[in-house]
């Protein structure tokens, strides 16, 4: 009886656990081991808790990609979405005391203004996805360049954005590995106990199916980009909060790499397929890449090579579409 | 109906967009302080070549429902490749050229591979490959530098009888040698029957694989033209990240003010030229409008969310709701 259960219990962890998750995670680990044997720091705690903190900035910004790329759509917006999260809220600290509350829901506040202007786009104008985002980020970057090159605002960040990114609360956990967590999980129960979740998953296999079982698809879409615009836009605020500062270019080295850690966590780019613990992995994966990378010092173009090259070999690994013939 | 009309029909994008880059042309030379004369349409047509071939390179990807983001890091590479073996006589830099072209096939032929015999998706694909041609380009020119065989670059971005640009001329001989005959090849048609839809190409016997590998070579041998033709007109090699970038992204905006169909299977390579032309006279409109160079990308960008969304208007001529739905 006991083994029947047994047996019970490892059929449903084989249902639950998905090959590319399985994988991803033990590619992490096979990282982390051939790390060890360059330097023992590379399995210490502080080394870990640290990369985790610099993964969750990466975290929360492909968690907005993931639930566009689950719609089977794609966010070209993102690098400067990031900046626009990051610039305006640090531009709202220097409002005074009013500043300094609302510098981090403003901030957001801008990334959900312009995910909707992506979202109407892709979901009324029915505009290809990456045109019109790639329209938005153009429109993103104009506005940034009028403001600081009009405006001169400041663009240091406040304490309360220095501290959700650099501190910590208790027992040593960074604070940004919390704000990933909370958001993580918001993202799991959104996208795995909620009607709108469920949608998502829908109008990512066949938007047709899904309009016609009474999904108002395109409500679901534009709510979809809006999230996203302000899931952007929030880790352009860790990120200012973080660098305690706000750039223009701030968010150019995120665009990849979020599609990059999606895609590797086994998610489909045609929608539709994908859970967000292959996200985790696949976010854990990159920046475990990058941090290696510049530990043993390679010079940047041995990096990007190496880059490219191990997302497309893990991406022949599990990735490979079926033949559709 | 007549055979005439069939044509108008079918080439309806590309021309719409030769008539709107005409009518900016017009605005941008009418108010330009110097006038309608050689020296502007030099400068102009110098700058529009480049975005203008990888725009090109970007389209033979895009008819077969596929999209090529590493099309900008070829573009970068084969610049600092250029601007390394494109020196010297000129024997040695004829076979310089023949060097970057084969670095672009090559580039072209990688992503071909990965894409169709890999079973990747081709946007993320392009992506890691993109990052592998940059490295590439890093690890030729970590500083920006370099030279190019001085009488060819000066030939091909001066002018033919004091008036004509020769980088005009230069782009003129690509479409008349490499798109023309190609888009009228067996193989050509099959990249758009791909493109329209693969089951149905490979159900009739069209051989779909040759097809699109040949679409992604070509578009390698095109951005290396760009990546020879930017050593020609910046007489140096510089491996920019932020160029890279840019190119790829603007080639996207200039494919679609083209009419070029994201989703494949329509449009021209001619529609592309002149798509790109058109954007690089939409940056440069407000500069004869005097206003402050701080407005011209949020100009930029508007004007391109304008020209996306104008495509839209079909949306509300719909009587059936499902067929915003294919």
């Amino acid at each position: 009886m006991s083994e029947n259960a047994e047996t019970g219990f490892a059929e449903a962890l084989k249902r639950r656990i998905d090959p590319p998750v399985a994988i991803a995670f033990a590619c992490v680990i096979v990282m982390l081991l051939l790390g060890s044997l360059y330097s023992s720091s590379f399995l210490s705690p502080e080394y870990l808790l640290q990369q985790l903190k610099v993964a969750s900035f990466l975290g929360v910004i492909a968690t907005g990609t993931m639930i566009v790329i689950l719609l089977g759509q794609i966010d070209l917006s993102i690098p400067w979405v990031v900046a626009v999260g990051g610039m305006m809220s640090t531009a709202a600290t220097g409002w005074g005391p009013v500043g300094h509350v609302i510098a981090i829901p403003f901030g957001i506040a801008c990334g959900v203004a312009l995910g909707l202007v992506n979202g109407f786009g892709v979901a009324y104008l029915r505009i290809p996805s990456m045109i019109i985002t790639l329209a938005v980020n153009a429109v993103a970057q104009g506005l940034m360049v009028v403001h600081t090159g009009g405006f001169s605002p400041q663009d240091s960040s406040s304490p309360a954005m220095r501290t959700l990114a650099t501190g910590e609360l208790f027992f040593g956990l960074p604070n940004a590995l919390i704000v990933w967590a909370v958001v993580g999980a918001g993202a799991i129960f959104l996208l795995n106990r909620t009607t709108f979740g469920r949608a998502v998953y829908g109008i990512g296999n066949r938007e047709r199916a899904a309009y016609l079982s009474g999904i108002d698809t395109q409500r679901v879409v534009l709510i979809a980009f809006a999230l996203a615009g302000g899931l952007s836009a929030f880790g352009g605020v860790l990120l200012a909060g973080y660098a305690s500062k706000a750039a223009q270019a701030m968010g150019d080295a995120y665009l990849l790499p979020a599609i990059a850690a999606v895609v590797l966590g086994g998610a489909s780019i045609l929608g539709g397929r994908g859970s967000y613990l292959g996200t985790v992995a696949g976010v854990i994966l990159i920046t475990l890449l990058q941090s290696i990378l510049s530990v043993v010092q390679m010079p940047e173009a041995g990096r990007q090579i190496t880059y490219g090259i191990v997302i497309v070999a893990m991406l022949l690994l599990y990735g490979r579409e079926s033949r559709a013939r | 109906m007549s055979d005439w009309r069939y044509l108008l029909a079918q080439n309806r994008a590309t021309l719409l967009s030769v008539i709107f880059f005409v009518v900016m042309f017009a605005i941008y030379t009418s108010n330009h302080p110097a006038g309608f004369s050689a020296n502007v349409v030099q400068t102009a047509a110098n700058k529009g070549v480049l975005l203008a071939l990888v725009a090109m390179a970007q389209t033979f990807v895009v008819i077969t429902a596929g999209i090529d983001l590493s099309v900008g890091a070829v573009f970068v590479l084969t610049n600092c490749v250029a601007s390394w073996i494109v020196v010297g006589t000129a024997a040695s830099a004829t076979l310089g050229v023949l060097g970057v072209l084969l670095t672009g096939l090559a580039c072209g032929a990688v992503n071909g591979l990965i894409v169709i015999y890999g079973r990747l998706q081709p946007i993320v694909a392009t992506i890691a490959s993109g990052a592998v041609f940059f490295g590439l380009a890093l690890l030729l020119r970590p500083v920006p530098g370099g030279d190019v065989y001085g009488p060819l670059a000066d030939g091909l971005t001066g002018r033919i009888f004091g008036v004509l640009p020769a980088s005009l001329v230069a782009l003129g001989g690509v479409v008349l040698l490499v798109w023309i005959p190609y888009s009228r090849s067996a193989i050509g048609r099959a990249t758009y029957a791909v493109g329209s839809s693969e089951t149905a190409a490979y159900m009739s016997g069209v051989p779909v694989d040759v097809a699109k590998f040949c679409a992604y070579l070509l578009s390698g041998f095109v951005a290396a033209l760009g990546g020879l033709f930017l050593t020609f007109v910046t007489y140096s090699g510089e491996a920019s990240a932020a160029n890279g970038n840019t190119y790829t992204l603007f080639s996207i905006a200039a494919v679609v003010l083209g009419g070029v169909s994201l989703f494949g299977g329509s449009g021209s390579a001619i529609g592309a030229i002149f798509g790109a032309l058109m954007f690089r006279t939409i940056g440069d409109l407000l500069f004869v409008f005097n206003l402050d160079p701080l407005w011209q990308p949020l100009f930029q960008g508007l004007v391109l969310l304008a020209a996306v969304c104008v495509g839209s208007a079909r949306v509300f001529q719909v009587r059936n709701r499902l067929e915003l739905f294919p």
